[in-house]
């Protein structure tokens, strides 16, 4: 745990918050997006706001993969694995997340559905050489840093000469997700984003840069630990202060200005752009979403298996869209902990612990509820 | 009588059946190994002594996958689990009854070293098995074997321990680090290794309770934070006792290695099962007393004082965090599923 715990310090966090608290201009309100659902669970396992001026802001981003993935999607996913009788293999949290039909994966599960939780891709390529019989359908989700192993696993099950092995690629793209929140909503005023820390490993600082140039926004790419997070925050309120709008790396220990030009390669090998791709929140986003190259389409389980997808409305009352794009908080929404809470989660972002509602729920409500 | 090939063999149908199959079993592999006084009467049930004071009862199935484990096996954790459940209540354990589910193929080696680990944890925790019971079920029908064991135990004069005995300002202590038990579970099915293997805290914890409550038997709530963790465990008091907790994070023991497992799996300590430690809530001006006399104890060397409880209607558990800010510990949803990133 040596370099973890060094950046969960006490002391030094206490001494961050004072320079903080000292660096924040009078009657000015910072408001601050953190993209990804990491630092969203690092803010609320840690407690981070309590050492935080109440000037600062920090509105939840949607940077959690299943949040963003429509029903539509995991409706794809059910039908695959309870009419076509696939092994579906995905990751954890994905689970849990509400289909049509008061459906989950679980639910299909329990309804018989073939339906197996793995840690890798490489799980899932364990379980098609071992089933030749039958045809197993890995569903990806989650944004660069979970693409380049799918990438591999689609490589490596072409070398082999894996026949029945498919992937349901729901694969997408961050700085697409910031543009459109910038671009689609309404009312939300934002200062600065602190920008993804795995994701960055992959794809470097530079992306960002349109985001300052184009937009004036500071852009502090932080790492997923709490000083990271403060210290971050730190760099932000200087640039916003000072006036400047610039891509800063906080997180210099594994994200440079390139990023992993290897896990490049072998995303773009496999991969292509989608023309556009519903997310919930933010609608249908063009070039938001990467698909298999046709090279590879016997691996593409939307092809392979002529499922199409069907959009489907959200819940009513749930607001998980607005909360999203930062308009709204977990607890302005009128079914947050009421008829919504982790158990009986109406809206993807109460399923990870990386949705800005399931984090308020589980860490943070002590702060609202009466 | 012939013998059963222990070496070799397997459970057939025939073993739960009722004909000579079957008493050969019971009497080659589990009157052999858990053999006593009342298991040796060889009735239905077990007549036992009058006992004096408050009976207690306490059941539990044990289901655990894989069946053994770095530190036990389903056979002593099937003793200790039921042992501590009675011990819990404020009550020395007497005796045990076991119900085995066999599944067909199961073999007998494993089913004899099984049997063998829960005589030797019963033995040593002085708690007979006086009463059993086997079944067999096809195969595909159970994992190996489950076994269920009930306690009966009695309670000791002029204690009351209860989850809803929790008052505002009584102090929350644990006998030892946390989470031990599901990580060296989790590492053997997940394959991690570590260069100090995590090994499972399976114990029976009365001599403990018992060294407790001669030091001091004000105790409030005594609690093992078995499935679901610490953090199960202190929201069920909290919810019984209609009160809050606030825990102090830097406060809570945890083992270098199983802090690394659960980083590693996205996990929190606090949620995962433990198998040989107690939860003790007391009066806060006895909690100096209660640390000593858990900390004189081989199974509570470690003991630690972890929170307060406090007055709160809502009923919520939070935690001071090591990084001065606070949280929620919240029960978990669902299974303590990995996260993606």
């Amino acid at each position: 745990m040596k370099y973890i715990d060094d950046f969960r310090d006490g002391a030094l966090a206490r001494g961050l918050a004072s320079a903080i608290a000292a660096e924040v201009q009078p009657g000015r309100e910072y408001r601050l997006m953190e993209f990804c659902g990491g630092h969203t669970h690092a803010i609320s396992r840690y407690g981070i706001a309590d050492l935080l001026p109440p000037s600062i802001r920090l509105i939840h981003g949607p940077g959690c993969p299943v949040c963003v993935l429509p029903i539509g999607r995991i409706d794809q996913a059910i039908r695959l694995a309870l009419d076509r009788g696939a092994i579906l293999c995905t990751y954890a949290d994905t689970l849990r997340v509400p289909a049509s039909g008061k459906l989950t994966l679980q639910k299909a599960k329990a309804q018989g559905a073939d339906v197996r939780m793995i840690y890798s891709t490489a799980d899932a390529l364990a379980i098609a050489r071992a089933q030749p019989g039958r045809e197993v359908v890995f569903l990806a989700i989650g944004f660069e840093t979970t693409t380049p192993p799918t990438a591999v696993a689609v490589i490596q099950a072409a070398a082999e000469g894996l026949k029945n092995f498919s992937v349901l690629c729901n694969h997408v793209l961050t700085p697409a997700a910031m543009h459109a929140i910038l671009n689609v909503a309404q009312g939300v005023r934002l200062d600065g984003f602190i920008g993804p820390a795995h994701v960055s490993t992959v794809i470097g600082s530079a992306p960002y840069e349109p985001f300052p140039r184009d937009y004036g926004k500071p852009v502090v790419i932080a790492g997923f630990e709490p000083l990271d997070v403060m210290r971050a925050i730190q760099m932000l309120i200087r640039q916003i202060n000072e006036g400047r709008a610039e891509v800063e790396n906080e997180f210099t220990r594994a994200v440079t200005r390139a990023g992993n030009r290897k896990a490049q390669v072998l995303v773009e090998r496999v991969f292509e752009l989608r023309d556009a791709f519903e997310w919930r929140g933010l609608g249908t986003v063009p070039h938001s979403a990467l698909r298999l190259r046709d090279e590879y389409a016997r691996f593409d389980a939307e092809r392979k298996f002529a499922v199409s997808y069907v959009a489907v409305p959200d819940h009513k009352a749930c607001e998980c869209a607005a909360i999203l794009r930062g308009e709204k908080r977990p607890e302005e929404c009128k079914i947050f902990a009421t008829a919504c809470t982790p158990e009986t989660p109406i809206g993807s972002c109460m399923v990870s612990s990386e949705g800005a509602c399931a984090a308020h729920y589980s860490y943070g409500r002590f702060r609202s509820a009466a | 009588m012939t013998t059963l090939n222990l070496k070799t063999g397997h459970i057939d149908l025939s073993h739960g059946a009722g004909g000579r199959a079957m008493a050969q079993l019971i009497e080659q592999i589990f009157a052999r190994e858990l053999h006593n006084d009342y298991l040796a009467q060889g009735d239905d049930g077990a007549r036992l002594p009058s006992a004096h004071g408050k009976l207690v009862m306490a059941t539990d199935a044990h289901v655990v996958s894989p069946l053994f484990f770095p530190g036990g096996d389903i056979g002593c954790l099937a003793v200790h689990g039921t042992i501590n459940d009675v011990a819990m209540m404020g009550a020395t354990p007497l005796y045990l009854a076991a119900s085995f589910i066999l599944e067909e193929g199961f073999p007998f080696a494993d089913l004899t070293r099984i049997v063998a680990s829960m005589a030797a944890a019963s033995r040593e925790a002085g708690v007979p098995v006086v009463t059993g019971d086997t079944k067999v079920v096809e195969r595909g029908k159970a994992d190996g074997v489950f076994i269920a064991t009930t306690g009966v135990g009695v309670l000791r004069d002029g204690v009351d321990c209860s989850g809803r005995n929790a008052c505002p300002g009584d102090a929350v202590l644990i006998s030892g680090p946390i989470g031990d038990h599901g990580m060296a579970i989790m590492s053997v099915r997940e394959n991690l290794s570590f260069d100090s293997p995590i090994v499972s805290d399976t114990a029976a914890l009365h001599g403990l309770t018992s060294a407790l409550l001669d030091a001091m038997p004000e105790v409030h709530v005594l609690r093992d934070p078995t499935r679901g963790g610490v953090a199960a465990t202190l929201n069920e008091i909290t919810r019984q006792s209609r009160v809050g907790i606030v825990l102090d994070e830097t406060a809570i023991p945890v083992r270098p290695a199983v802090a690394a497992a659960c980083e590693l799996l996205g996990l929190d300590p606090l949620n995962i099962a433990n198998e040989g430690r107690l939860i003790a809530i007391c009066p806060a001006h006895l909690a100096g007393t209660a640390l000593a006399a858990l900390r004189a104890h081989p199974l509570g060397r470690d003991a630690a004082l972890i929170g307060r409880v406090e007055q709160d209607a809502r009923c919520f558990v939070q935690m001071v965090t090591r990084f001065g800010g606070r949280r929620m510990i919240d029960w978990l949803s669902g299974d303590a599923l990995p996260r993606i990133c």
